[in-house]
């Protein structure tokens, strides 16, 4: 083993097993009641605000790509995607997808696609309705503000990795009166958010957002795994004050063998 | 479906060699990883030409239509293929190349960044109204964070350094830490939900009902 990682290794398989036996459990048949996220309550109101004020649905995955850290949160966006296409096309609404990353726009577009089909609404699929903007983040970021005050767009959902466009475009949403509902596990950027837009997805909540939308029991088992890992972190963190109050090193000493 | 079930087994078997490759230094493993993110690389320098087309056909439509604001789409266009064919011939590191960027894209951008502290005084005067307990607590320790940080709040209170660094380092630093450590075990679970292949949603959706 690499020097350095065996603590993580440990902590890596305590975290996943906690969670694969939550889905096994809820696999069979084990049900777990996971608390209501006000924003994605709140997804199905825009969409429906939207069709009935004949304005457009902004959506936006986020600015980071498939690799790295971040590309966790560009999957978690795009898991929620399916669920706000799938209501676009239930309700007849417009959705207009914006993307930065190129590798982003064929999985984009496919999500879109397949939502259509699984709604039987195929016909009303408009494949201009995910379009890549730019790389560059500021070129992207005023290309998204110019299409939702140009549009007025109705519901403004931003979920996935932001940075310092967050703040730019969920303003231009806010001048153009959308409901708005952002997502982000960048800390830097959820305060932005907090100030600018109607409800807020902080950290984790983005995560699981996409199943818990979907209600389907396997995925909520694994938030529920989830929950015995945070305990997990807890009782580290608690035993690493305890040790750090009494002068012993022995935890942190762990965590870097 | 088919497919479905085969990039799922592909996106594990691809995972796990990655994963193993960060806590084992086994040098076929590490081979095979190396490898895997070269092919991502590839894989999204070809994304890119897709995204060009996707570009070109909306933009080519609108010109087309005369939809409003074409001649946007026109300059978009005009400049997209000028600068692609000064870098064909003049290579990504040449000076004709580099003078639309130097010139045009980072001064754009620069003003763009510059912008932000206005939305940000925007996005403030509207967040720091004492509505509610939580909003009055928002805008008290920003009060003395923004007066901490001042050369001013030093002059009316020696006291406000000390306080920001407080706020900042304990009540600030916690739930920042909480929210890290939160975000961290769940991207751990939206992986394994990916791997295993019960979340579906990037490949178009379906799975576990």
């Amino acid at each position: 083993m690499k020097s350095g990682v065996m603590f993580q290794f440990f902590s890596l398989l305590i975290v996943a097993g906690a969670i694969i036996f939550f889905i096994q459990k809820a696999r069979s048949g084990t049900t777990n009641q996971i608390r209501t996220i006000a924003g994605l309550e709140a997804i199905e109101e825009a969409v429906g605000r939207a069709t009935e004020m004949g304005r457009m649905v902004h959506f936006s995955p986020g600015i980071a790509g498939l690799n790295g850290v971040t590309a966790a949160q560009t999957f978690a966006g795009l898991e929620t995607l399916g669920m706000v296409s799938k209501l676009v096309a239930r309700y007849g609404a417009k959705i207009f997808v914006s993307i930065r990353q190129p590798i982003v726009l064929p999985l984009a577009e496919e999500v879109v696609r397949q939502a259509y089909m699984a709604e039987g609404a195929i016909e009303a699929y408009d494949e201009d309705c995910v379009q890549y903007l730019s790389s560059q983040q500021f070129a992207y970021a005023a290309a998204v503000m110019g299409i939702i005050q140009r549009e007025k767009a109705a519901a403004n959902i931003l979920l996935g990795g932001f940075w310092a466009e967050s703040l730019m475009i969920a303003e231009a949403g806010f001048h153009a009166g959308a409901i708005q509902i952002a997502g982000s596990a960048n800390i830097t950027q959820v305060p932005f958010f907090v100030a600018a837009c109607d409800y807020v997805l902080i950290g984790e909540e983005l995560y699981a957002a996409g199943a818990i939308a979907s209600g389907n029991p396997v995925k909520l088992g694994s938030i529920a795994g989830q929950d015995i890992s945070k305990l997990y972190a807890m009782i580290l963190l608690v035993i690493g004050v305890l040790a750090a109050s009494a002068g012993s090193d022995f935890l942190y000493d762990l965590m870097i063998k | 479906m088919k497919s479905q079930g085969l990039m799922i087994a592909l996106t594990f078997l691809f995972a796990i060699i990655i994963i193993l490759d960060a806590f084992f230094a086994v040098d076929f493993i590490s081979a095979a990883s190396t490898e895997i993110q070269n092919w991502g690389t590839i894989i999204a320098s070809i994304a890119l030409a897709l995204a060009a087309v996707n570009l070109i056909r909306v933009h080519s439509r609108r010109i087309m239509l005369r939809r409003g604001e074409w001649y946007n789409s026109v300059a978009l266009l005009l400049i997209m293929f000028v600068q692609t064919a000064i870098g064909l011939f003049d290579t990504s590191t040449g000076d004709i190349y580099n003078f639309g960027f130097n010139n045009i894209m980072t001064p754009l951008g620069a003003t763009m960044y510059a912008l932000l502290a206005f939305w940000i005084a925007s996005a403030a005067y509207r967040a720091f109204t004492a509505r509610s307990i939580d909003s009055a607590i928002l805008l008290v320790a920003a009060t003395v964070v923004m007066l901490g940080n001042a050369p001013i709040g030093e002059s009316i209170w020696s006291a406000f350094p000390g306080m920001k660094t407080w706020i900042m380092d304990v009540p600030n630093m916690a739930a920042q830490r909480g929210i890290m450590i939160g975000g961290g075990i769940g991207a751990i679970a939206l992986g394994l939900r990916i791997l295993m292949g019960i979340e579906r949603g990037h490949l178009g959706g379906g799975g576990e009902e």
